[in-house]
């Protein structure tokens, strides 16, 4: 039976092959629990974004660890502790790696959920998602590269107001752990603090989730079962009381409930525009002898968000994005063009896998956490790295977005005041290695964000610059490669990113965390 | 003897939403011992309507998808019972509308054993069972995580396959079913989103099971019509979200329906003319594929001076 031995042979060597099938492991799940080297005991100082002050939003003063309640409370504690469940455990252990990181893990996970545009009609127009209806389809939002700069911005704010408050409280009460209080309370992870009322990842935790219902109406199951969680891990770890977290959840989602108020007159719920203002940008372009930028998409999408440039952003002010704006980009009839045009189009014809590779890395188009969720994800990383406290997190989270959502602005801002084509609209042959964004080139936005989240980076994470600055080179340079944006685009778009990230950096040196 | 040995197995092309995939391995019929046959394929691909999950829709910013193929393929019969198959596709793909970019490319060679285990002539018919083992692997680094356009998943694959043939007089019907192993996925991302967010450039692509039905005439394996109707569907895998792109670990099923050909050319001892057309009925995250293939192949025999002709 030869036929049977090569046969089996055969069969061996497949499966070895092949090998045994490994399971793919989101690779964050693994991220080991926050043990900040610095509690940052004196954050209740720093200077918050929208807050007036740390105690502007007034909490209710715990009860003393001696009365009968705390002790129930305690009580709940060890009860939970003595029947815990793998489940629990495993959602514990998640949660320990801290909360400002999961839930701005969350929102990028939502943001590649809702980041998708909407199927035209059938007369070939397009719905537009509205808040009020978030469950049919369109679903809101079409979380596009402005509205995730937009909403990793509030959020982020949001959490580092919320914990500046929540620090103060902490150590206006001094309310100590509860294994202090009580020794048969087990400590089940690292502690972040040594005063644990407010609970500071409940505090971020009510933030998070306002903000999130806010930006996602249609996740606010979801929404609540993260919170739900988050707190429950607190709880089982022996980290925090009941009331800790009442409290905490309490002072997050008032803090929120600022953000929320701004961002409901930032301007964003104009930003869609009107026909009449589709038609305004188009004959302006035109007016100027230029030739104006048309949806490549069939049928013809209305452009992105053409009103976002005149979103209240947190480091500029609306004149200032205008003051700021850069020069034009080479006239359309002119040589300069059309030789920018050639350089895109060969690109565009020589494909070559390792530009591909840098392409794709880059591309985070539809269905992705978008260009601001990237940085995001490289920010926290490195972050995991620094060890740092919840409230220094929040802080240079909230600062990196700050400088994304003012980047976003800005760069909307030239991209509708010039409202110049697309390459592939200029030459029928410049196809495009990836997915085409549906608003005018210049200047680059992955070029401006990433301009932006580099320089600002390389301030808090100063032994990461010049990775910073390398991989934001080439994220800009992804964009030329991949025939979306002529030379100029993206190098304009650096330039105005960094000097961004500067704006978010000059805030930096004085808001009492250096 | 049987007389249908000698005989050049005719490829099927499957070609989903995005990626073709060649298969040698789906007829009941084996090489004698020495024979080897080689040959070329071409063919076409287009579908202008697809399944975004179970919806049946059309894309303006696709047009229509073509994918071209030309294919190498070869057949050596090690023995009259055991014949190995190699091939190798250079595939290009293209859309008629949209400004992305088409890819070309060589994709995945494979090789597959085909063992005729059991094989016995019965007062009308002669019935024979063969086991094939097959593996794949991406001949090139293609781009895989850019689908439709990808030529491939640049997936490793290792497949088992179990197959019954009947024959009685010169009609014959075969059936046969697959389960095919595919080994994950690296792509140029380091996050991807499927019903949930995953932080890895690796893709863990869901097994295959397909399933083969054909019937026709065949005549000394020289002339053979055969009609064919085939299914396969991932076993996992998730939906293409309404408007979004197809992803490489999508729920992908399809049903299609064809019919093949293989006819002595006149006056050239040993060259066939082969031939399919193939068209979807049912699909789910990928193309409604209507496909026509053609190809010459042509059989020999080793000579040796240890082994007289059989």
């Amino acid at each position: 039976m030869k036929s049977l031995k090569i046969f089996g042979a055969v069969l061996v060597a497949t499966a070895l092959y092949v090998g045994c099938k490994n399971d793919v492991v989101s690779e964050h799940k693994t991220f080991p629990a926050l043990e900040p080297i610095n509690l940052d005991t004196n954050a209740g100082n720093w200077k918050p974004i929208l807050l007036s002050k740390p105690d502007e939003i007034a909490i209710a003063t715990p009860i003393s660890a001696t009365s009968p309640d705390y002790k129930l409370e305690l009580l709940e504690i060890k009860s939970r502790q003595n029947q815990i469940t793998e489940a629990e455990r495993e959602n514990m252990n998640y949660w320990s790696a801290g909360v400002v990181l999961r839930w701005n893990e969350i929102m990028r996970e939502l943001v590649a959920k809702y980041n998708l545009p909407p199927y035209q009609n059938p007369d070939g127009t397009y719905p537009i998602p509205s808040a009020n209806n978030p469950l049919a389809y369109p679903f809101f939002p079409f979380a596009n590269p402005p509205y995730a700069a937009r909403a990793y911005a509030y959020m982020s704010g949001a959490q580092y107001d919320a914990l500046v408050a929540a620090y103060h409280y902490k150590s206006k009460f001094r309310r100590p752990r509860p294994a202090k209080t009580d020794p048969s309370i087990k400590q089940l992870i690292p502690m972040t603090s040594d005063f644990v009322y407010p609970c500071e990842e409940a505090v971020a935790a009510g933030a998070s989730a306002a903000i999130l219902t806010l930006m996602f109406p249609g996740e606010q199951e979801y929404i609540q079962t993260k919170l739900n969680d988050c707190n429950s891990a607190r709880i089982l770890a022996g980290g925090n009381t009941r009331s800790d977290i009442d409290a905490g959840v309490g002072l997050g989602k008032a803090v929120a409930a600022k953000f929320i108020a701004r961002a409901r007159t930032d301007g964003a719920g104009k930003a869609v525009g009107t026909p009449a203002d589709w038609k305004f940008l188009k004959d302006r372009t035109e007016a100027r002898g230029e030739t104006a930028w048309l949806s490549q998409e069939t049928p013809q999408r209305p452009p992105m968000l053409p009103m976002f440039g005149k979103v209240m952003s947190f480091l500029m002010d609306t004149t200032e994005v205008v003051n700021s704006r850069p020069g034009p980009p080479p006239s359309t009839q002119s040589a300069e063009f059309k030789k920018e045009l050639e350089e895109v189009l060969w690109f565009s014809q020589h494909p070559d896998r390792d530009r591909m590779k840098i392409v794709h890395f880059w591309s985070d188009g539809a269905g992705t956490y978008a260009p601001p969720g990237h940085w995001n994800d490289i920010a926290c990383e490195d972050f995991v790295k620094q060890r740092w406290s919840e409230v220094r997190w929040a802080r240079n989270l909230a600062l990196l977005n700050a400088s994304m959502f003012t980047a976003a602005v800005c760069c909307w801002d030239a991209k509708y005041y010039y409202y110049n084509p697309r390459p592939s609209q200029m030459h029928a042959d410049c196809k495009t290695l990836t997915g085409l964004p549906n608003f005018p080139a210049f200047t680059s936005g992955h070029s401006t964000f990433s301009g932006a989240a580099a320089k600002f980076l390389s301030h808090v994470v100063p032994s990461q610059s010049s990775k910073y600055m390398s991989m934001a080179d080439e994220a800009s340079k992804s964009r030329l490669w991949g025939a979306l944006h002529y030379r100029s685009d993206i190098e304009v778009g650096m330039t105005m990113g960094i000097a961004i990230g500067g704006k978010a950096i000059e805030r930096a040196k004085t808001d009492g965390a250096e | 003897m049987n007389y249908f040995k000698s005989l050049c197995l005719t490829p099927l092309l499957i070609l989903g939403v995005s990626h073709s995939k060649a298969q040698t391995d789906m007829d009941g019929l084996m090489m004698a011992k020495r024979n080897l046959c080689g040959g070329i394929m071409v063919g076409q691909t287009q579908w202008d309507h697809y399944w975004e999950g179970t919806l049946y829709r059309d894309n303006k910013n696709i047009g229509t998808f073509t994918s071209q193929m030309a294919m190498a393929m070869a057949n050596y019969g090690v023995s009259d019972k055991f014949n190995i198959i190699a091939s190798a596709p250079y595939i290009k793909n293209q859309t008629s509308a949209g400004t992305l970019r088409g890819q070309q490319g060589l994709q995945d060679g494979s090789l597959t054993a085909k063992w005729e285990f059991f094989g016995k002539g019965y007062k009308h018919a002669y019935v024979s069972l063969l086991a094939l083992g097959s593996v794949s692997a991406p001949l090139t680094n293609y781009v895989a995580d850019y689908l439709p356009l990808a030529i491939g998943m640049q997936s490793k694959t290792a497949s088992g396959k179990l197959m019954i043939d009947i024959q009685r007089n010169r009609w014959f019907a075969t059936a046969s079913t697959q389960y095919t192993q595919r080994g994950n996925v690296t792509i140029d991302r380091e996050a991807y989103y499927t019903t949930e967010m995953i932080y890895s450039h690796l893709v863990a692509m869901p097994s295959v099971l397909s399933s083969n039905v054909r019937f026709g005439y065949r005549k000394n394996a020289e002339l053979i019509i055969e009609a064919v109707y085939d299914r396969m569907n991932t076993l996992g895998g998730f939906d293409i979200r309404r408007n979004d792109m197809p992803f490489l670990s999508n729920n992908m099923e399809a049903s299609r329906i064809g019919l093949n050909w293989k006819l002595p050319v006149p006056k050239l001892n040993g060259l066939s003319w082969l031939g399919n057309a193939t068209t979807t009925i049912m699909g789910r995250n990928m193309g409604q594929s209507h496909m026509v293939m053609t190809g010459l192949v042509y059989q020999g025999e080793f000579k040796s001076k240890n082994t007289p002709k059989s």
